[in-house]
């Protein structure tokens, strides 16, 4: 097991359950003013010269709009980039399903936005658990991310004059959401897959679709290739390279339900966080306020009614507990409107992780409307009222249609029903400035990484980040490592290759020579429930040790009594599923281990100890106010790093969206 | 709901593969229609079998993975994708056949899942703007119409799941590529490359291997995205004038 | 070398499908307007025939004109066939496993049947040319008289079934291949798709009648005049 770069771990026990460190690598933040940073930063960075760059081969893996944007754009750029996806084609990656839309600090409605006000409104959102310096050049390269993506050929939604329209999101009072139809994610992973392969055209890009990364290479401390498996005919492969870029998403999937792809896992960030990466506040779980609620035991998926339908819909409840009519026949006045009610500025566009627990909180009062009352109703009626049914229906008229689809309910009728599902990770792979890990060589986009969003993401800003890192600051940092780094040549046939391709191969037939008595589906659907029920809107110290407990058990379960059918030389659903299974096995400790050490409630982790009396989250900055990026120790305990977030800009204060 | 499948197994491409037949009991109206194949493969995998493969990923019916056909319509005939397909519109005691999308271009790899690359070829081939990041003007530089970008969205809408081909009698991938061509022909930014944008991927279609139109409307009849025939039509005008102008 | 590039194409083998195609809408569009001259009476459908042959004859000579639209007809109808031949194979070729069992849901009678369709109404022309235009399978075929061979040949009743056939075949054929057409050359867009498959549907429905009335007339007796 190579080991990370520089001996500078001091670990000092702690609660049995992890060792404390005082290390941290630097953040890399370029001194300076704010608002000069990324300029200045971009100055500085190193250049390769044109004629050199294809001589250096940078390993891609993610087709998102991450990933996409960062492989085309390096291709463009005139590096030799491969890039490889799970999916059969890049067209595919999950940012397609994102429906809202994409932030931008474009101020053309004239309503007060700027770029500062977007980064505030970021720190703020994610309730200072960013660093404010990667938070301000999201907010200041959102600009250029509408001009690119116009240029490509996303067809947004337009005003009659021809100009961009735009909307509101959650935890915003401006209108600065851009977005096409409610396939906002759609539209821009098409763009970015069009550039894509125009590169590939080009010969810039070559891409491996159905190929999983199972491992990352480590040389001398430094990434330089992966470990692959073609999907299609199960062969185990190293590829080398001079840097590696991950963008592989999050790992929400570890609560088996959630409104992530099936396929969505961890396994590369794992890895990579096995080799050496520090892994950055895992237990940062986003639950989207407004998803279908689960109907039954076989459900293998929550579906999203996007964000924006609160931009016409309201919220309630029924007053009474257990009140069974149906909505219609609950009057107007022993209806609870408790978004409006309990946060009357933002009302039912509050924050998705406020939004969330205030659902939770009624439901566990008793008030929660559908099957197993585990629901509340989000009301078009006013706004079909006043706006006429076919307006909504211009608006919302594809989510309409897949909620009957879903449901068998007409929603243009009958109140929309909504619970909170896990949606999104802010928590991913520790990254400095660059976007590079703690190793060297390793560099982690989009929802992989931990960076930009804190403890909560607001709305419409997850296709701002993946678009900011994939168009502009992996291509701007990426080359620039290359430019500073003397590389040694590497090939696959260096040993630290064949031994983590040997490990691979181990592992994969270690699992298929199991064959016990549950599936993998057995296995993961209870990891599942753990993750839900003991690590999931709420969480209280006494859970999360009951949960952390359960886990060992079921990974010990998955290892001696899974069935995996089939060979490993050939296409096996089964396997590739087992495989990731084992790395939300390990995954999902880690989570608890973070959710148990932040005793405070910040953004969407709600600690139950740490809240107001009015039940709004209470953050502690004096004791919490870092990062906590851990590093893997081997079958010893994992060890906490801290990085300490200063605030100059924003101002520390309750986030409060009264 | 008792339900008896007759599914289409096949070990690799080199297999020539079969019907079996499997029943289950556990199926509910209210189930996905990939779920009811979620707890057909769990049964078959504790009786020590090899369970269906087939494709799904989003299972919100816009990545555009899955798809298989179903009593002989791809998709299964309800306007939306394969993993959309709620049980409620099957009858208990019900057969259902499933077979994977049938076309030369798309080898079936295993079972249900079929390999599509040659839809990414055609693209590849042209579907895109050429727009190298950082050289965008402002996007409110260029005014668009909303009529147009309004109708260049409803082509955008493609999800690439196949299920034209698939349909087709022919064979043809004719609206899938039409679709793409429409949309980025619509829009102002797509008028550099408009002909040979259209010729080169037509080029690239017909070179995989895919039939001609002929115009049934099977394409439109099961596309989850309800991409219109007009987009064949303005892919025929625009080779017609790529034609003309000498492009092609 | 437009011609050539188009070829190469299925969409130009196609727009060439539609191009002959259209050729012979026309054609039989004035073909039945000629037919049609008979319930004017004799003197009216004869002197359209001989009107053919003498139009132009200044230039291109007696009959001379006629010619030139039987070469162009000729020359249409086996780039159509070949056309057709080719992109069929590339058709079949498309798809080598079929499947168990379809269900079609928007495709027509008239659409499934353009290839059989368009076989036997190649058969039928060539019957008809031998009937009608060089009359060696005519009973009693008279140069020039329209009046005379059409009056002979619809008494018999199996005749005019046989042409009644071959007419709803070829309605069914122009039903589809109209609109085909239309959409082919590109002059269908979204707002306009409805009009176009009305503007199909009257010709695959007036033109059979129109041909129709004729053979019918005369086995009923109408307009026949000794």
């Amino acid at each position: 097991m190579a080991t990370v770069v520089e001996p500078r771990i001091a670990p000092v026990k702690n609660d049995n359950l992890w060792y404390a460190s005082d290390s941290m690598p630097p953040d890399m933040a370029p001194s300076g003013p704010i608002a000069e940073m990324w300029d200045k930063h971009r100055f500085e960075m190193k250049l390769v010269n044109p004629s050199n760059r294809r001589k250096f081969t940078i390993l891609v893996v993610g087709s998102g709009l991450a990933g996409g944007a960062a492989a085309a754009t390096l291709g463009e750029q005139g590096y030799n980039v491969k890039c490889f996806c799970y999916q059969d084609s890049p067209r595919r990656a999950h940012s397609i399903a994102a429906q809202g839309g994409i932030n931008a600090a474009k101020n053309y409605r004239n309503d007060g936005d700027s770029i500062y006000r977007l980064f505030y409104d970021t720190v703020k959102g994610g309730d200072f658990r960013a660093r404010e310096s990667n938070v301000y050049r999201l907010a200041e390269v959102s600009v250029n991310i509408i001009d690119q993506c116009v240029a490509a050929g996303v067809p947004f939604a337009r005003e009659y004059g021809g100009l961009l329209d735009t909307r509101s999101f959650g935890g915003a009072q401006v209108a600065r959401t851009f977005y096409a139809r409610g396939q906002t994610g759609q539209q821009l992973l098409l763009g970015v897959y069009q550039g894509l392969c125009r590169q590939i055209d080009r010969g810039m890009v070559k891409m491996y679709p159905r190929t999983e990364m199972l491992d990352v290479v480590l040389v001398d401390g430094v990434a330089r290739g992966i470990i692959t498996r073609d999907m299609v005919t199960g062969a185990v492969e190293a590829h080398a390279g001079d840097a590696v870029v991950l963008c592989t998403g999050g790992y929400g999937n570890v609560y088996y339900l959630s409104t992530y792809a099936r396929g969505s896992n961890a396994t590369a960030i794992w890895r990579a966080y096995k080799r050496g990466a520090l892994f950055g506040n895992p237990c940062f779980v986003q639950i989207h306020p407004t998803c279908i609620p689960v109907k039954g035991e076989y459900q293998s998926k929550l579906t999203l009614m996007s964000e924006s339908v609160r931009n016409d819909g309201r919220v309630w409840v029924p007053k009474k507990v257990g009140d069974n009519r149906p909505p219609g026949q609950i009057p107007e006045d022993e209806r609870d409107y408790y978004l409006e009610r309990m946060y009357p500025s933002f009302g039912n566009l509050a924050p998705r992780d406020i939004a969330s627990r205030a659902a939770k909180r009624v439901c566990d009062e008793g008030r929660g409307v559908g099957p197993g009352g585990l629901g509340v109703y989000l009301d078009l009626a006013d706004s079909i009222k006043r706006l006429g049914k076919k307006v909504i229906e211009e608006r919302y008229g594809n989510l309409m249609e897949m909620y009957e689809q879903i449901t068998g309910e007409n929603p243009y009728e009958v109140p929309i029903r909504i619970f909170p599902a896990v949606h999104y990770t802010m928590g991913g792979l520790w990254v400095d400035y660059n976007l590079m890990s703690n190793i060297p060589g390793l560099f982690v986009g989009g929802e992989a990484n931990f960076s930009d969003h804190g403890a909560n993401r607001l709305g419409a800003s997850a296709l701002m980040q993946g678009l900011s890192d994939g168009y502009f600051v992996l291509p701007s940092t990426v080359p620039d490592y290359i430019a500073s780094t003397k590389f040694k040549p590497v090939t696959t046939d260096d040993p630290a290759f064949k031994e983590a391709l040997n490990e691979t191969n181990v592992r994969v037939k270690r699992m298929l020579s199991i064959q016990g008595e549950k599936t993998v589906d057995d296995i993961y659907r209870e990891l599942g429930q753990v993750m839900w029920e003991f690590c999931g809107m709420g969480r209280n110290d006494a859970d999360l040790r009951t949960g952390l407990a359960r886990i060992p058990k079921l990974r010990e379960e998955f290892w001696q009594n899974v069935r995996v059918p089939g060979e490993g030389a050939e296409l096996n659903q089964q396997l590739e599923k087992a495989g990731r299974v084992a790395d939300f096995l390990e995954l999902g400790e880690l989570m608890f281990i973070d959710a148990l050490h932040r005793t405070e409630s910040c953004g969407a982790h709600f600690r139950e100890e740490s809240q107001y009396p009015d039940g709004e989250a209470k953050r502690d900055d004096e004791n919490f106010r870092y990062v906590a990026a851990w590093e893997y120790n081997g079958a010893d305990k994992p060890v906490l790093h801290k990085e300490n977030l200063d605030f100059e800009y924003v101002h520390l204060a309750v986030r409060s969206y009264k | 709901m008792n339900l008896t499948l007759k599914v289409w197994r096949q070990k690799n491409a080199q297999d020539a593969g079969r019907f079996e037949t499997y029943t289950t009991s556990e199926a509910d109206p209210e189930m996905s229609f990939m779920e009811m194949l979620d707890i057909v493969n769990q049964d078959i995998i504790r009786k020590g079998g090899d369970p269906i493969a087939f494709d799904h990923d989003c299972r919100e019916g816009i990545c555009g993975t899955c798809g298989v056909v179903i009593n002989g319509v791809p998709h299964g005939g309800h306007g939306t994708t394969t993993c959309q397909l709620y049980m409620r519109h099957f009858k208990d005691g019900e057969t259902i056949t499933i077979e994977p999308w049938r076309a030369r271009p798309f080898p079936v790899l295993k079972d249900l899942i079929v390999d599509r690359a040659a839809l990414d070829r055609i693209i590849v081939a042209g579907g895109y703007i050429s727009a190298s990041t950082g050289s965008a003007p402002d996007a409110n530089g260029i005014l668009v119409p909303k009529p147009d970008s309004d109708a260049a969205m409803n082509y955008a809408v493609c999800i690439g799941c196949g299920a034209c081909v698939a349909a087709c009698p022919n064979g043809s991938a004719m609206l899938f590529t039409a679709a793409k061509v429409a949309h980025l022909n619509l829009l102002p930014q797509g008028q550099p490359e408009r002909y040979t944008r259209t010729a080169n991927m037509v080029a690239q279609m017909d070179k995989e291997g895919f039939g001609g139109c002929t115009n049934h409307g099977e394409c439109t009849a099961v596309c989850p995205a309800h991409i219109d025939m007009s987009a064949i039509a303005r892919l025929n005008r625009d080779l017609l004038a790529a034609t003309l102008k000498g492009v092609a | 070398m437009a011609v050539v590039a188009l070829y190469r194409s299925t969409i130009g083998k196609k727009v060439i499908m539609a191009v002959t195609g259209f050729i012979w809408v026309g054609y039989v569009v004035l073909h039945m307007f000629g037919n049609l001259k008979y319930f004017v009476g004799a003197t009216s459908i004869n002197g359209w025939a001989e009107f053919l042959r003498t139009f132009g004859q200044d230039i291109l000579g007696y009959s001379g004109f006629l010619w030139v639209v039987r070469l162009v007809l000729v020359s249409a109808v086996l780039l159509h066939i070949l056309m057709a031949y080719q992109l069929t194979q590339l058709d079949w070729a498309s798809r080598p496993v079929r499947y168990s069992g379809r269900n079609y849901l928007s495709a027509t009678f008239s659409s499934r049947t353009m290839r059989w369709g368009g076989v036997f109404i190649l058969l039928f022309l060539v019957y008809h040319i031998l009937h009608m235009t060089v009359g060696n399978i005519h009973p009693n075929y008279e140069e020039l008289k329209p009046y005379h061979n059409l009056v002979v040949a619809f008494r018999d009743p199996i005749q005019v079934v046989f042409y009644v056939a071959a007419m709803i075949v070829l309605g069914l054929h122009l039903y589809h291949g109209v609109w085909s057409m239309l959409q082919t050359l590109g002059v269908n867009s979204f707002p306009r798709n409805a009009t176009l498959h009305r503007v199909a549907q009257a010709i695959a429905i007036l033109v059979p009648l129109g041909f129709i009335s004729l053979p019918l007339a005369i086995l009923l007796g109408i307009g026949v005049r000794p």
